[in-house]
């Protein structure tokens, strides 16, 4: 079967009930997306399958036939990197980074759905992403900065 | 520092932990008279271990200490970069690889500023010192015509300037100037220290480049999962071998060594699938069936072990610290206060689960781990594979949170085994279940704190704690907490009470017991500062001044003072560690403490009027050389729903290196602190851990985080730690708020439904 994986036509002949985070980070070598608890607890592993946030871990690979995934690696365009990424950077959230991949990829997913997310709305989208440092108060900030126009993406 | 642990006093085990006195850092700084050819390859300066200027002029800097978060691997590059006067982008950055030459590399204990920031200054300003004096005789100027300026040197007689490149070759060829000859800049002249410089790996953190020990490849590589013994020391049964070779992908199914107790920083045993990819590891390991026996252990039931703890509590009294008679003034007064506390075992529960990736070339071993120190690596496989630990190439790569759980490498060692049997590399997988299942827990913990009080005045404290030690893991005589656990939080009780007692009551370890972000500060402090607000209450005061009154005037600590011979045996007496630093170069200074908690006392408004069902709680500690106070407010809804809108943090750490990074440690401890207090639970029933996953083990979520304001009080001081000095203040603010709100004192962790009507 195929589908796109960041714009590429990819093809998989494998077992279609193994789950998409395992293809991506041991078949294609793609680690961007992380493994954190494998069981849909935390969303480290989150990507895009048709532009809408998913958990990697419970995705199978035969659900993804025909479907556009984007992962952390294809969220930027070239060089020019999105808004959120920029806003990652100038409110600087990381701590150890693990969970930041799947952060990324839920509050795009929401930014993309609704531009202007209420905070309490940002809340709801992004309950599902474990930070065990606890950089959830810059995650909020950094989602914000997005919303109101004051980051826009592009270069670091 | 030897890594046979098997037959150490318990004194010489404690120090393997970072956390006693008397552990020896290296920190090369080179001796008179070497020439810096000498250290590295000709052409290239090299100041110390730390740094080599290359010939094109870039500065490589061996960062030796680990990133997992806490930001070492950016503030220390900060140091030495400022004192070279270097420009950022000439920066290359090496990664950490394990090598004695390098002192000590164990990223435990909050260290990496507080032990390395004299050192990696010196690096920095030796070789600028050289380029400055080859500058300096090439111009035929004295040495103070010239002057470092952001990778350049410029001559002030001529206005000429080159390049830091144009003097590499001549100045390879001084001496590197001896740590008394080096000229360290002034505080105002700094350019990185004390500034908020961007997190090194930012840009590879948000593309999803960076590479943590799960993302490790190498060619031709099989990934490994195991299934071991539920209980330590349990023994591999049965396993259905020809099951998991049926699985598609699975390639070999190996046995591991079984676990010989204490067990330190050995595998525990058990039977590793290997396959072409991590999924098909994982299926072929629920195929074995993997059946074990449960050894010595296989009793251990943490609801039944709470009533031995309480026993242990009502018995035998180990005095650790003993100031005045607490027991004789508490025995004589009508007015006396007793309260019991418990914490149960609380994980790590790293975002990142443990992995290690090993490649056999020949006879050669190198590994890729996200270990806290590459050293323990080294040390921990070699004698699993008969070689000598400097033959290991160890290289650290970034950590997913670590707290301390990273800095056991039990799970290196299955990696390095299983590559030599399979002739390929190897990746270790260990899954979230794994890691839940074998961790090294922080210990469980009961508490009882007794003062007897006279017109409001604090006249004694008591204070027991027993649980099982750290130590139980090396060394299995160990039985209740050790003078180096006490030190942390008990032996250093910053108050001026005249009668003053600390002791310890016996406990055995019947699973790992590791360190964990703060380590015996987070139950040691929960009880005092719990205990604190408790007798604010019974007093009529507020907690700020009870804190005041009780800590008295500015003046140093020395714990050591109140601690008479008092320990028979080989323990000789109880000694006080001071997070393994000096009081002369770390002092305990009370007015710093004092500081902090008015400062976050203002900052918080605590004392205003606060509505119904609202509360603020406080507390303050020193821990790790720093002196943190935090202030929480929580509002508790008629049902018991509990909100904690914010929390403010103050903090004094002496020098902040990088204050962005200060305050997003002080954010994150908050959250880490809240997580254990409102949810973390850890218990065991038949030897086995119950949990599982972030279901059992919750920790915060985005709609628990309160937002956290940070003030960092501007210092001149020696930097102090800053990883785990927020942590141990918040569970005791949290309760305190929750009491303030509701009048309902919350004694033991987790509070979970505790509030719930
Ligand atoms: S790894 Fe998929 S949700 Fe945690
Ligand atoms: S930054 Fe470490 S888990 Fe989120």
């Amino acid at each position: 079967m195929d589908f796109k994986l960041n714009g590429q036509t990819v093809s998989f002949d494998g077992d279609g009930e193994m789950p998409l985070l395992w293809f991506l980070r041991d078949l294609q070598g793609m680690t961007g997306t992380k493994f954190g608890c494998g069981a849909g607890l935390c969303g480290a592993c989150t990507v895009h399958v048709d532009g809408m946030a998913a958990r990697s871990c419970q995705t199978f690979m035969e659900d993804v036939e025909g479907m556009e995934v984007t992962t952390i690696e294809g969220l930027a365009s070239g060089d020019t990197l999105h808004a959120l990424q920029v806003a990652w950077a100038e409110n600087d959230v990381p701590q150890c980074g693990y969970c930041q991949a799947g952060q990324i990829m839920q509050a795009a997913s929401l930014l993309s759905e609704n531009p202007s997310p209420s905070d309490q709305e940002i809340e709801e989208a992004m309950y599902g992403n474990i930070c065990r440092c606890g950089t959830y108060q810059r995650i909020k900030k950094a989602i914000r900065d997005v919303a109101d126009g004051k980051v826009k993406g592009g270069a670091l | 520092m030897s890594f046979d642990l098997q037959n150490v006093s318990r004194r010489g085990a404690l120090k393997t932990l970072g956390v006693a006195s008397g552990l020896v850092i290296a920190a090369p700084i080179v001796a008179k008279g070497v020439r810096a050819e000498a250290m590295g390859t000709a052409g290239k300066l090299v100041s110390t271990a730390y740094l080599t200027i290359a010939e094109n002029g870039d500065a490589h800097i061996f960062i030796h200490r680990v990133e997992m978060g806490q930001g070492s691997r950016t503030g220390l590059p900060q140091v030495v970069a400022d004192e070279l006067e270097a420009d950022w982008g000439r920066l290359v950055f090496e990664p950490a690889f394990g090598d004695r030459k390098f002192g000590d590399q164990n990223t435990d204990g909050s260290t990496s500023i507080r032990r390395f920031y004299d050192a990696f200054r010196h690096a920095g300003a030796a070789a600028r010192q050289m380029l400055e004096q080859a500058a300096a005789s090439h111009w035929g100027v004295a040495p103070s015509d010239v002057e470092a300026k952001n990778h350049r040197i410029h001559n002030k007689v001529t206005g000429a300037s080159e390049d830091f490149a144009a003097f590499v070759k001549a100045a390879s060829k001084l001496e590197v100037p001896a740590a008394d000859d080096v000229k360290l800049k002034s505080r105002p002249q700094w350019r990185y220290i004390g500034k908020p410089v961007r997190n090194i790996y930012m840009k590879d953190i948000i593309t999803g480049s960076s590479q943590f020990g799960q993302d490790v490849r190498k060619e031709g590589m099989l990934f490994a999962v195991a299934a071991r013994p539920p209980v330590v020391g349990g023994t591999l049964k049965s396993y259905d071998k020809e099951a998991a070779m049926a699985v598609q992908g699975v390639v070999d199914v190996v046995e591991l060594p079984a676990l010989t107790l204490p067990a330190i920083f050995k595998p525990l045993g058990g039977v590793a699938v290997l396959a072409t990819n991590t999924w098909s590891a994982m299926k072929g390991r629920e195929a074995l069936n993997a059946q074990f026996e449960g050894g010595e252990n296989a009793d251990y039931d943490t609801s039944e072990y709470e009533k031995t703890l309480w026993a242990s509590i009502e018995g035998k009294d180990t005095t650790h610290l003993k100031r005045g008679d607490a027991g004789a003034v508490i025995a004589a007064s009508d007015d006396i206060l007793s309260a019991d506390y418990f914490v149960p075992h609380q994980h790590h529960m790293t975002m990142e689960p443990p992995a290690a990736t090993a490649v056999w070339e020949g006879e050669n071993l190198k590994m890729w781990v996200c270990c806290q120190d590459p050293q323990a690596v080294q040390n921990s496989v070699a004698p699993f594979v008969g070689k000598q630990p400097p033959e290991i190439y160890v290289e650290a790569t970034l950590l997913g949170g670590a707290f301390g759980r990273k800095s056991k490498p039990d799970f290196a060692v299955e990696a390095a085994l299983l590559a030599r049997h399979a002739g390929k590399p190897v990746k270790m997988v260990w899954t979230r279940e794994d890691d839940v299942h074998h961790g090294y827990f922080h210990t469980v913990s009961a508490l009882r704190v007794t003062a007897a009080m006279d017109g409001g005045k604090v006249t004694a404290w008591k204070q027991k704690a027993a649980y099982p030690s750290i130590g139980g893991t090396f060394n299995p005589a160990a039985n209740g907490p050790g003078s180096f656990e006490l030190g942390l939080g008990l032996l250093d009780l910053p108050f001026s009470v005249e009668n003053l007692q600390v002791d310890g009551g016996d406990a055995k370890a019947h699973a790992r017991i590791g360190w964990l972000r703060s380590v015996a500060n987070i139950q040691q402090v929960f009880a005092t500062g719990s205990f604190v607000d408790e007798l604010a209450h019974k007093a009529g005061k507020n907690t700020v001044d009870m804190w005041m009154d009780m800590i008295g005037e500015d003046r140093l600590i020395n714990p050591t003072d109140d601690m008479p011979d008092l320990i028979p045996g080989d323990e000789g007496k109880s000694t006080y560690g001071n997070y393994g630093e000096s009081l002369e170069r770390h002092p305990f200074d009370t007015a710093r403490l004092k500081a902090v908690l008015r400062k976050v006392a203002d900052m918080a408004g605590y004392g205003r009027d606060m509505p119904e069902g609202k509360g603020m709680g406080v507390c303050v500690h020193r821990s790790f050389s720093s002196y943190v106070a935090c202030a929480i407010e929580v509002e508790v809804a008629d049902g018991g729903a509990l909100k904690i809108p914010r929390a403010w943090m103050a903090v004094d750490c002496g020098v902040a290196v990088n204050p962005d990074r200060v305050k997003s440690q002080m954010e994150g401890a908050v959250v880490f602190a809240l997580s254990h207090a409102l949810h973390g639970e850890i218990s065991f029933e038949k030897g086995a851990v119950v949990q599982s996953n972030f279901d059992g083990y919750p920790v915060c979520r985005i709609d628990e985080a309160p937002h956290v304001e940070t003030a960092i009080i501007a210092s001149d001081r020696v930097p102090g730690g800053v990883g785990e000095p927020g942590v141990p203040p918040v569970a005791p603010a949290l309760v305190n708020a929750i009491f303030a709100a509701t009048g309902k004192r919350i004694r033991r962790l987790p509070v979970r439904d505790q509030l719930m009507a």
